[in-house]
């Protein structure tokens, strides 16, 4: 056991399993990166952000294929390699590019298991970056797992941190149906304890990162440390709050958010993608429908305004929940005062 | 930081960059520069790129030269009016450099860690916990089915006053290599005897808590000479009955929910057992191996969900001093099972305390052994 950044982590995830199952292999645009050509390189840097470094010299370019720039051919040749015996996982690099291979996952490799009688198995994971706060601009900053989990028939993963992110994309490339893994980009720097060991964690069960009375939070991704960070400075005032981190938000934990609920009464929840039809009206909805009678307080949303992610900083800024806003929504829940009507 | 003096750093273009080279500079010491003045080439591993003023003053100095490579943060160039001297800047760069080597090794810094290691010992890695020091015999903590020295979070320090004492994750357990052989007490005492030995340890008490105290029984009957004195907390190997139910359960539940119902089991006062809790054995038992490991386990342990192992034989044959603790309302190994022992056994049955009172019940429990090691010591 030894403090790993989020990057690390994915890195070792991917090479554990690749050392575990010789029918793991990586595909995507620069996943080796930086080798051959007229100069002979024979370094490879490991993707855009170096998450895959190393694992070119250490599996050869039958595993670890550098593809051509165009999403709909390797996201369709790793759905195809999928259905035909091999675990591929296929990184997209911005998860803003998904436009180009959207028929490839949301109506072939999604769907493979249900137009086949239930006969394929289709065992691809797509690695994304994802989310705003790296001043990359409106076609480089998007939250979209809200996308994907409209989308019967995948699998949905946001890992919070080294730890988890580690022992998800384990489970991601066990699983036997494709798994959307969402990274955030401003992430992959922060470190904290990850066994060297393989472990898995299971998908659909959420996890509780604080543990208070007053008020729910349901958070994502990197929403969660911010949540973290909230809930720490509002138990300063007095007030707790139960922090949930669904992992996935397909398959979602309603469970534990309804039972989270029906103990504080009052929830905020904080998502960094475009505020409509996003996780947080999901979670809103499922609520309203099945916790009426145990809310205190009106829902809460922290979410961005519906708009591209601005590039200007101080506008990006702007634009992103912060833990400011966070303890905002968090007070106004506490703040809420129910009126009896005449 | 002086506030007429401005540090230049290297700086951080995008998330994969630790470190960078100074291609260039475009400014010379002297030079008036204006905030976004394009000031230095700066190469990284993917690119080169003009770092720009972040702010406006005159360039004093250029602390990294042409060529040079050095981790982001690092200090590269001076901003400082014309009135501050050169021994103040000086002074200054000095200063900072001091504290951003101090911090960078900060990290690295070999401080002796109060913390486990991972050690080789034959076949098998074992996260091991040695602390204090001292003259007293050394004592060694051998924890249960499904635990680690975790389990001794709250006699481990407090023990460890004139001696060393030695926690250590058994195989199959915790942070150590998920092989556990045969998986029976037998191989256990022997890899704790391994372990001991590795350490040059020849003589120990041996504090053993459930499966962990019929590991310290069978130590005590494979290796006499190496066991100082015995302290057995709800051992296992003194009758058959074991609640299955628990060992079952903990071997299947993989949900924070169902590893908090089944550790209920291990304690008197369930309002002890919270999600944290659950959230580390969870930590442990998704370890690749782990529960396969507890299977094995289980199986030449508990075979027809009884204990195969009768160490009663150990207790009335042994020569070293051996203390019994266990809780009245223990739900995994009845408190039946500390009848019918010989005399020479000092007993200490803990009302309302469940299965682990080395943490229901800590204080007692350590006063305990601490006056029970004493007492060895003063009569050997």
């Amino acid at each position: 056991m030894s403090k790993k950044s989020f990057r690390q982590a994915i890195n070792e995830a991917l090479r554990q399993e690749m050392r575990r199952d010789p029918t793991v292999i990586l595909m995507g645009e620069d996943v080796a990166g930086g080798r051959g050509g007229s100069a002979g390189t024979a370094d490879a840097w490991g993707g855009v952000l170096g998450v895959t470094k190393g694992l070119y010299e250490e599996f050869g370019e039958t595993r670890v294929l550098d593809t051509p720039i165009t999403e709909a051919s390797y996201i369709g040749a790793a759905a195809g390699a999928a259905v035909t015996g091999l675990r591929p996982v296929a990184e997209l690099m911005f998860v803003d590019f998904v436009g180009c291979c959207l028929d490839q996952i949301m109506n072939q490799a999604a769907k493979f298991r249900y137009m086949f009688g239930g006969k394929a198995r289709t065992p691809l994971v797509i690695r994304a970056m994802y989310g705003a706060g790296f001043n990359a601009a409106a076609q480089h900053s998007q939250a979209l797992y809200p996308l994907f989990t409209h989308i019967p028939g995948l699998k949905v993963v946001i890992p919070s941190s080294p730890y988890e992110a580690k022992g998800l994309l384990i489970s991601a490339i066990r699983d036997d149906d494709p798994v959307i893994f969402l990274e955030n980009k401003v992430m992959y720097d922060v470190e904290e304890e990850v066994p060297d060991e393989p472990y898995a964690i299971p998908f659909g069960e959420a996890n509780l990162t604080r543990e208070g009375d007053d008020v729910t939070i349901v958070a994502f991704g990197r929403m969660v440390g911010m949540a973290n960070e909230a809930a720490d400075r509002l138990a300063k005032k007095g007030i707790g709050c139960t922090v949930i981190d669904p992992r996935t938000t397909s398959p979602l934990d309603g469970e534990t958010i309804l039972e989270c609920v029906a103990d504080t009464g009052r929830l905020v929840i904080v998502d960094e993608s475009s505020p409509r039809c996003n996780m947080a009206t999901d979670i809103a909805a499922l609520v309203a429908e099945e916790a009426f009678d145990t809310l205190r307080a009106p829902i809460r949303r922290v979410v961005p305004p519906h708009t591209p992610v601005p590039f200007a900083t101080v506008l990006e800024t702007l634009y992103m929940p912060s833990v400011e806003k966070i303890e905002a929504a968090v007070t106004a829940t506490m703040n809420h005062r129910v009126t009896e009507k005449v | 930081m002086t506030p007429d003096i401005t540090p230049i750093t290297m700086p951080k273009f995008g998330l994969a960059m630790t470190e960078g080279k100074i291609a260039g500079w475009l400014v010379e010491p002297g030079t008036q520069v204006t905030t976004g003045e394009e000031l230095v080439d700066i190469e990284t591993s993917k690119i080169t790129n003009t770092f720009e003023s972040p702010v406006a003053g005159l360039l004093r100095r250029h602390v990294a030269a042409n060529g040079e490579m050095l981790p982001v943060g690092a200090l590269i160039g001076i901003v400082a009016d014309a009135a501050v001297s050169d021994a103040d800047i000086d002074a200054f760069v000095t200063r900072f450099q001091a504290d951003f080597a101090a911090a960078s090794d900060a990290p690295e810094g070999a401080e002796a860690a109060d913390e486990p290691v991972m050690m080789q010992v034959g076949d098998y890695s074992l996260r091991v916990h040695d602390r204090g020091v001292g003259d007293g015999t050394p004592l060694v903590l051998i924890h249960g089915f499904g635990g680690d020295l975790k389990n001794w979070m709250l006699n481990h320090a407090t023990l460890a006053h004139g001696r060393r004492v030695i926690a250590f994750d058994l195989p199959g357990h915790g942070g150590s290599s998920k092989d556990v052989g045969p998986g029976t007490l037998a191989f256990f005492a022997d890899v704790t005897a391994q372990l001991l030995a590795h350490l040059d340890l020849a003589r120990v008490h041996v504090m053993g808590h459930s499966l962990g105290g019929g590991i310290a029984l069978t130590l005590a009957r494979t290796q006499p000479a190496r066991v100082a004195s015995l302290t057995l907390i709800a051992p296992a190997g003194l009758g058959p009955q074991i609640n299955m139910d628990f060992i079952n359960g903990f071997i299947e539940a993989d949900r924070v929910r169902g590893v908090q119902d089944v550790l209920k089991y291990l304690v008197h006062d369930k309002s002890l057992i919270g999600r944290r809790m659950a959230d580390d054995v969870l930590r442990y038992k998704r370890l690749d191996g782990a529960e396969a490991a507890l299977r094995k386990v289980a199986q030449a342990c508990f075979p027809d969900g009884k204990q195969g192992d009768d160490l009663r034989p150990v207790l009335a044959e042994a020569d070293m001093p051996v203390t019994l603790i266990w809780g009245q309302a223990d739900e995994i190994l009845p408190v039946a099972q500390a009848e019918g022992l010989p005399g020479t056994v000092t007993r200490h049955i803990l009302p309302a305390i469940g299965h682990m009172p080395q943490l229901e019940s800590a204080p007692a429990v350590n006063e305990v052994v601490e006056a029970f090691i004493r007492h060895e010591v003063a009569t050997a």
